[in-house]
């Protein structure tokens, strides 16, 4: 499409002034979380930190045990991608590589827990697994993702898979290949790039979970990062350093895991937002 | 085919009973809840009918009424918000600018930043007195707010903070831009007619399916706010920002009132279902669908 000279030059103009207001809040966290408290303050601020004060990260992740709240963190991050992965793979395959009757409107039916608000169900949920005793503990964070693994995740799976040709399911059937070997040696292995956009989405939603901890943790000493960080927040009101610092800790890890992975989640979310 | 029917039950078994035991039965309980008063510390708990649900609209808890009233406020705020400024946004990534890859990680990079992370950011880029903002307004000698510290100013403060995650809209919206054939570009070139007729004949008409799918989305994601209340504002100042899924939370986890709490979020679920289907019913009038067949 033709775009006259002046039309792409105030494009231009737009986006840089519209991606800067998205990255000066990055910029000011990491300023801040590499000054001293009266730097910080200083008016009109300033935005190279002078001398670093790299001591800041270690203050901050050591007030409050964040050793510990990362590995609960890893814990809870790493089952619940397996239990994901897993089972909403072997769930999209279900629902579009076999036949068989009543398989659509099951799917359908299933689909419309998507637009259940979570709140309808979090305090019998929370209910059952306090009477089975596993209030505070990861369980109740862990084994959902073992039983399909989110809705959303098989349906952008199913989507997938219903673009790769029958005839691979064929040939290999003559071959006399079962469907669990179909599974394994066709489908999942030529679904690569899907299924790391349903691990990536996985890991940022357990990573960035903040109501699910909240409702089932009680002992600190099980906490994740984000409930630590609200702790934190909670105990060093005025300490913009330190709190800078733990943020700053704590959205790294989300920054380099999308920097890697970026070509897949924006694959993702175009996959899910198109074919809807 | 039997031997299909078996394998596609033991494949999809998993996500059967998940759903089975992790939303249906959860649902049925929460709605056999929000007929009693079932509350932790009593040690009785009683069939009541629909009390809580006359308790609710008979105005005898106001804070139902004003925790509605925030949240309907923010959503009328936020939803054209949303819409608009990612639509805005992704025009201009669709556009035939150099370093658009760049622009895009730029603003989609701040939607994977855990919410807690993100409100401590924004509650210090917002501090009435030592935040950037109001620096940056006292320099150009503009008037300056307290942001999230009054009542006036809250909600539309906090739809700020939640704009900075728009990231996940403006890709969708890019990717239905990015759909539409050339050839229908060049056609109204031919006829002479600029970039306006072009937005308002073709652009808006071939992505109305994407701005569809992103109301509705906008839409079930803001009546569900939840964070944005327990970590910026804690319900504050005086109620302004007491979002309802908070004081749904606040009701059932530190008061106990779970009953009364399942009765609040049934209601939830159906004004939740109400306006996915108003804006489902209307879209009839103005989503476009190439061919009348795509859904």
């Amino acid at each position: 499409m033709k775009q006259s000279r002046l039309m792409l030059s105030a494009g231009y103009g737009a986006l840089i002034l519209i991606s800067a207001m998205f990255i000066i809040p990055f910029i000011w966290l990491i300023r801040s979380s590499l000054m001293n408290l009266s730097q910080i303050f200083t008016m009109p601020p300033e935005w190279i930190p002078a001398p670093f004060q790299w001591d800041n990260f270690r203050r901050a992740l050591t007030v409050l045990p964040f050793d510990t709240f990362f590995t609960n963190t890893i814990i809870i991050v790493v089952s619940v991608l397996i239990g994901t992965v897993v089972t909403s793979s072997v769930a999209a395959f279900g629902f579009s590589r076999i036949s068989w009757k009543g398989r659509d409107t099951l799917f359908a039916i299933l689909m419309t827990s998507m637009m259940l608000p979570a709140a309808v169900t979090i305090i019998p949920s929370f209910l059952g697994w306090q009477m089975l005793g596993f209030y505070d503990t990861y369980y109740p964070l862990i084994v959902p993702a073992y039983f399909g693994g989110g809705i959303f995740n098989i349906f952008l799976l199913r989507q997938f898979y219903l673009t790769i040709p029958r005839d691979f399911d064929e040939a290999a059937f003559v071959d006399g290949a079962n469907y669990f070997q179909i599974y394994i040696k066709i489908i999942f292995p030529l679904s690569r790039s899907a299924i790391i956009v349903v691990a990536l989405f996985s890991f940022l939603g357990s990573w960035n979970d903040f109501m699910g901890p909240l409702i089932y943790l009680k002992s600190d000493k099980l906490f994740t990062l984000a409930l630590g960080l609200q702790m934190f927040q909670g105990s060093y009101t005025a300490q913009w350093d330190l709190l800078m610092a733990a943020s700053a800790a704590v959205v790294l890890p989300c920054v380099i895991v999308f920097l890697i992975g970026q070509r897949y989640f924006l694959e993702g979310i175009t996959l899910t937002g198109l074919k809807g | 085919m039997r031997k299909g029917l078996f394998y596609g039950l033991l494949f999809t078994a998993p996500a059967i009973l998940g759903f089975i035991i992790f939303t249906l039965g959860p649902m049925i309980a929460s709605l056999v809840l929000s007929l009693t008063d079932y509350n932790v510390f009593k040690d009785q708990t009683s069939f009541i009918g629909f009390d809580n649900y006359v308790k609710m609209f008979s105005g005898e808890d106001d804070l139902f009424y004003k925790s509605l009233g925030v949240t309907f406020y923010f959503v009328i705020l936020r939803v054209p918000a949303v819409i608009i400024l990612s639509f805005f946004i992704a025009l201009l990534l669709n556009m035939n600018v150099k370093g658009r890859a760049m622009f895009r990680t730029i603003i989609y990079l701040p939607s994977i930043v855990p919410a807690v992370a993100s409100a401590m950011i924004w509650m210090w880029l917002m501090n009435p007195d030592l935040g950037l903002i109001n620096s940056v307004l006292n320099w150009l000698h503009l008037p300056t707010s307290n942001w999230l510290y009054s009542e006036g100013s809250v909600i539309p403060s906090v739809v700020l903070t939640t704009l900075w995650g728009i990231g996940s809209t403006v890709i969708i919206f890019l990717a239905g831009l990015s759909g539409i054939p050339k050839q229908y570009y060049e056609a109204i070139d031919v006829d002479g007619g600029g970039w306006y007729n072009k937005l308002r004949h073709i652009t808006i008409p071939m992505v109305t399916p994407t701005i569809f799918f992103n109301t509705i989305m906008t839409i079930i994601g803001s009546f569900q706010v939840f964070n944005e209340a327990y970590i910026l504002t804690e319900g504050g100042p005086n109620n302004k920002s007491l979002f309802y899924v908070f004081y749904l939370w606040r009701t059932g986890f530190r008061d106990t009132e779970m009953g009364y709490a399942s009765a609040l979020a049934w209601i939830l679920f159906i004004i939740i279902m109400f306006f996915t289907f108003i804006v489902f019913k209307t879209s009839k009038s103005w989503v476009h669908y190439e061919g009348g067949e795509r859904s």
